[in-house]
Order: C-alpha cells, then sequence, then structure tokens
C-alpha cells in the first residue's frame, strides 16, 4: 500500500480488479475507471515535466481541460482523465517528453 | 460521416439535456454531443462504468443524475457520448472526433452548453502534482467512488468548499484543515440571500453541521502561501487575508498533506460563442466573460443559443432551467411550438429561475474573481501552466506594450499551450489589465478558434500508406 493517494471508498461494488502497465512497473486498476484516478490511487502524481521549465505535473482538473495529465497510450498522447481502464492498458508516461524549449 | 438535424447541442449537463430533452419533446430532431461517455457534466456526473454507488452513498445529485440519463434513455434525442467537438461553423456544421473516428453534424440551430471550468488563482507551488481542483475532487468522490488523498487540505472559497470537506468526511476520509478565504461575517451576509432556497441552505447546513462534528479545523481568511514538496505535494504553507483576499502577513501555519484541493470559483467555457463571433460581455460576477444573451439564452448571432454555466456561473438548477427555455425558443424557432404555448412555458421558467436570483447572486459573489488576491501573486509564481509563464512575465509584456491579452499572447505564448488559456486566462487578463491600469474588460478575451481542443492529427486523418496517396499523373514531356 502506498503512503500517499486516493483511497477508494469502502461499500462500493467496483469493475474486475485487472492490472495494467505503468513504464514498464506492474500496477492495480479496476476496469471501467478513470486512468488518472488508478493511478493517483497508487500514489503515481508526477505523470509529466512541463515543457519549457521541466517542472514536475500531474493531474489537475480531471474534466479533460488543463491537459496536465497527458499520457502515451499506443505511443499517441491522450489524457488519463479522459481514458478508461481495461486489462493489460500499457501506459508510457510522459515524463521526458519535450515538445518545445 | 454527416447528419442533419434540427437543433444540435453540444454539453450534456444540467443546461444541455434539459434543453435536448425540451426540445425533442415538441418534436425536434436533436444531435446532444458530448465527451463524457453519460450525461450529466460534471455536477451530476454518472459513477464510472462498473461502479455500483451503495444506496447508502446515494446523494441529492446522485438521484438527479439518475433521473436525467434515465429521461434521455426514453427520449427521441440522438445522444452522441465520448465526441470532442473540435470545430463549429456558421451555419451550423460541428466537427467532432469519436470512437466512430471523424463526424460531421449539421444543423440550422445550435445550443452551446458547455459549463464552466476551474479557476484557482495561482500560488507558488500549485502546478506541484497533488493539487488538484475542487470540482476535480468531486469527480473522484462522485464518479470513482475515491477519497482524494489520506490527509486532504481542502481551500479557496465558496460552497465547493464544504460540500467537498463533508463528502470527504461522509466517505471516512480524513480533512486536515480547511482554508478559507471568507470569514464568518462574510458567510453571514450571504445568508439571507441563500435562505431564500431553504433546501439547497438546509442541504448547505447539513454538511457545515457533519464538518463541526468532525472537528476540522477552519482557518477562516486564511489563504495558501505556498504548497511545496519535492515531486509533488507534502507541506502547506497558509497565511492571513484580508476580506479582499490579499495576504496580511506571511506565513503562520504549516499544514502536512498528501492532496490539496483547491479552486476559487469557475470560469464559464464560452469558447462556441467566441469562435462563432457572439457579442460578448464581462461580468465578473457571473465568472467572467460571457455571450451577452436574451432572457431565453437567443445570443447576437443568429440561430445560436447558449445556456447554463457556459453562459454565466449559476448553478445546476438554473442552468437546467435556462437549458428548457433555450429548447422552447429552439422550438418555436422551427415552426413546432406556437407563440400562446411558448409563451405559456417560458413564463412558468421564468418565475421559477427568478426565484434563485438571491441565491444565485449570493454565491456569484462569493466565487467572482478578487481581484487583490491576483494583484498580490508574487512575480516568480507561474501563471499560465502550459508555458510556465510568470507573473512577471505578463508584467514585462504589460511595459513592452502589449494591450489586450491577444497581443499578451503573441509577446509571451501565455494561454498558447494545450489548455488554451483555459486555466490562466481569466488570472491572466486580470493581471494585464492592472498593470495597463484600465478596467478589464479593455484587455479583451481570447480570439476563439479551432481546434476547441487539442486532438491527435491521427484522429482526424486516420491511417493510410503511401499507396493510399493520390499521385497525378506526370505531364507528357
Amino acid at each position: 500500500m502506498p503512503k500517499v493517494g486516493a483511497v477508494r471508498i469502502a461499500g462500493f461494488e467496483r469493475g474486475a480488479p485487472v492490472t495494467i502497465s505503468v513504464d514498464g512497473q506492474i500496477v492495480k486498476a479496476q476496469t471501467g475507471e478513470m486512468l488518472a484516478a488508478s493511478l493517483l490511487a497508487v500514489g503515481i502524481y508526477r505523470l509529466r515535466s512541463s515543457p519549457t521549465a521541466g517542472t514536475s505535473r500531474g493531474a489537475f482538473c480531471l474534466m479533460g481541460v488543463c491537459q496536465e495529465c497527458l499520457v502515451r497510450i499506443d505511443s499517441q498522447l491522450r489524457q488519463a482523465c479522459l481514458t478508461t481502464v481495461r486489462d493489460g492498458l500499457v501506459v508510457t508516461l510522459a515524463s521526458h517528453d519535450r515538445v518545445t524549449g | 460521416m454527416t447528419a442533419s438535424q434540427d437543433l444540435i447541442v453540444i454539453g450534456a449537463g444540467p443546461a444541455g439535456s434539459s434543453a435536448a430533452l425540451t426540445a425533442a419533446r415538441h418534436g425536434l430532431s436533436v444531435a446532444l454531443i458530448d465527451d463524457a461517455m453519460a450525461v450529466g457534466g460534471q455536477v451530476y456526473r454518472a459513477p464510472a462504468n462498473g461502479l455500483d454507488v451503495p444506496p447508502s452513498k446515494r446523494d441529492a445529485d446522485f438521484h438527479t443524475g439518475e433521473d436525467l440519463r434515465h429521461a434521455l434513455g426514453q427520449s427521441n434525442v440522438d445522444w452522441k457520448p465520448g465526441r470532442m467537438v473540435w470545430s463549429v461553423a456558421s451555419g451550423y456544421t460541428v466537427s467532432a472526433v469519436g470512437p466512430a473516428g471523424v463526424e460531421d453534424y449539421e444543423a440550422p440551430r445550435l445550443i452551446a452548453a458547455t459549463g464552466a471550468h476551474e479557476r484557482v488563482v495561482p500560488f507558488p507551488g500549485w502546478t506541484l502534482p497533488g493539487v488538484i481542483g475542487l470540482a476535480a475532487a468531486t469527480i473522484l468522490l462522485k464518479s470513482q467512488g475515491m477519497i482524494p488523498g489520506r490527509r486532504v487540505v481542502v481551500a479557496g472559497c465558496g460552497p465547493l468548499l464544504i460540500a467537498v470537506t463533508a463528502k470527504i468526511v461522509a466517505a471516512g476520509g480524513q480533512v486536515a484543515a480547511i482554508v478559507n478565504l471568507d470569514g464568518p461575517s462574510d458567510w453571514l451576509r450571504a445568508l439571507p440571500r441563500m435562505a431564500r432556497r431553504p433546501r439547497l441552505l438546509m442541504r448547505g447546513a447539513g454538511w457545515v453541521l457533519d464538518i463541526a462534528r468532525a472537528r476540522i479545523p477552519i482557518y477562516f481568511r486564511h489563504s495558501i502561501t505556498e504548497a511545496q514538496g519535492s515531486e509533488c505535494i507534502e507541506t502547506i504553507a497558509i497565511g492571513p487575508v484580508d476580506r479582499w483576499g490579499a495576504p496580511t502577513g506571511s506565513s503562520s501555519h504549516l499544514l502536512d498533506a498528501d492532496m490539496l484541493v483547491v479552486g476559487h470559483g469557475l470560469v464559464p467555457g464560452a469558447e462556441i460563442p467566441r469562435l462563432l463571433g457572439a457579442k460578448m460581455v464581462y461580468e465578473s460576477d457571473r465568472g467572467g466573460w460571457i455571450p451577452a444573451v436574451d432572457d431565453v439564452g437567443r445570443t447576437s448571432v443568429m440561430g445560436l443559443f447558449a445556456a447554463g454555466d457556459g453562459a454565466g456561473i449559476r448553478g445546476a438548477e438554473p442552468a437546467a432551467l435556462l437549458g428548457t427555455l433555450a429548447g422552447l425558443a429552439a422550438a418555436r424557432d422551427a415552426g413546432r411550438l406556437g407563440q400562446g404555448a411558448y409563451e405559456k412555458s417560458t413564463a412558468a421558467m421564468r418565475t421559477q429561475l427568478a426565484s434563485y436570483q438571491p441565491f444565485t447572486n449570493a454565491v456569484g459573489d462569493m466565487m467572482a474573481l478578487r481581484t487583490r488576491q491576483v494583484a498580490a501573486i508574487g512575480p516568480s509564481t507561474v501563471v499560465c501552466r502550459c508555458e510556465d509563464i510568470t507573473r512577471a512575465g505578463i508584467d514585462a509584456a504589460a511595459r513592452d506594450g502589449a494591450l489586450d491579452v491577444n497581443q499578451l499572447k503573441h509577446f509571451t505564448r501565455c494561454g498558447m499551450g494545450p489548455c488554451q488559456g483555459r486555466m490562466c486566462g481569466d488570472v491572466a487578463g486580470e493581471l494585464l489589465a492592472q498593470a495597463l491600469g484600465v478596467p478589464r474588460a479593455a484587455v479583451g478575451y481570447w480570439t476563439g478558434r479551432p481546434p476547441l481542443r487539442p486532438i491527435p492529427l491521427e484522429d482526424l486523418i486516420g491511417t493510410f500508406t503511401y499507396g493510399d496517396l493520390p499521385i497525378p499523373k506526370p505531364a507528357p514531356l
């Protein structure tokens, strides 16, 4: 169990437990969850660096507006807050991407 | 693929879904488009697929959302979930990207019900992972069944502060502290107007009681001075502020937390009216720049309506009424509703709407941008998250002659990043107006341009190989 992060509230029936890969690390999640939430629940906060100053960034608005939770799924940039978890999802954090600079 | 309808509604929150239901009930063919997979918007957001909320945890918003989704399911509305609208051309053609690829929708009239997004007035460290918005926290609680963190600090202003804290407490989570820009006297001042909606006030009173019972420390008239941590949030420094949100001293307390939930009101998402050249007005107690609309949501552009929080922050229940009004007006314009019936139905809506006015104004005052809080932003604080533009960068652009926000954007790249100025726009505009010493409206608003949301180019062009490229026949020698 991570010491930080979002906590699943007890008493909810949830999607089937699955595993996803995050930068090669196997992470537990539940089918149907928002990827950004699943990552917060295992204490993965940092998703990328800002392109110019290179500071750490993570999910911020969770409603598809701020674009801070961009990750790579099948090599394409996707918003983790608009991505639904499914078994075997392969996520690469965009931490090392540099778009401008 | 192109689909023709009598009406297109963009946004399936309370305003958009009410508008679509009303118009469909009067016989219009309606396409309702949203980027989410279920109707409800953010306020009535549906639980994630596979998540079953136990009966004991179903609140009023949950039931309203379920009722709305049920009504939509029973209606003739052509519900188009999971579609990202990236362009709207006058006339109207709406271009979207969704599960089935690229789609165009056509209709002679359009209702933009695109809701609002969070305003966070910048402070040092607000870009750290582990700092999220108040609305973001409600999404985790409602749609994911998650408490945002192990030890949460809830900060900012307005009723969401209380709602989020109460929901975390009810879920068994730990709120380390509430840091509220307002003081008890500010809440008391708002109370008489809030009491005009007793049901909403009682719900708020219940939340306050839950918070008191949980013995959560409340720092009134305080704000975040800095969020600290190496890779993500660890410590939060807070300090006292005056009644206008300006700091009155240095940091007074340090709070440990693994999640900071913060929000300073909401900003209307009025990109579509802006893109289509609708007349815009600046109203700080409605969240900032909003399209000028008549009492049924008609903008200055023929056939374009705006309804709900995207046309001025008023909250979920008034948004549903405004959506219904726009739906009635669209039905009237389409010749499906006689003048008599139209006047009778709209009069009933207007009466209901008027009863919300004092409540809406009280909440609007609490959630408006506090100009002295903006004035106190430090020079090295990042304002534009996407492009890492600091307050000093904005001030320098003002000195260099930037006269409006679009020039500011050209000079500095502020607002040019992937969020397209949604997160920084309101504060950047205020900073520029203050630096130039002009009224806020004088520095204008970002010009609306497609794409309305960044979308991968692959989604637009699909997959193809070299063989698919048309190669013209070589000209004869």
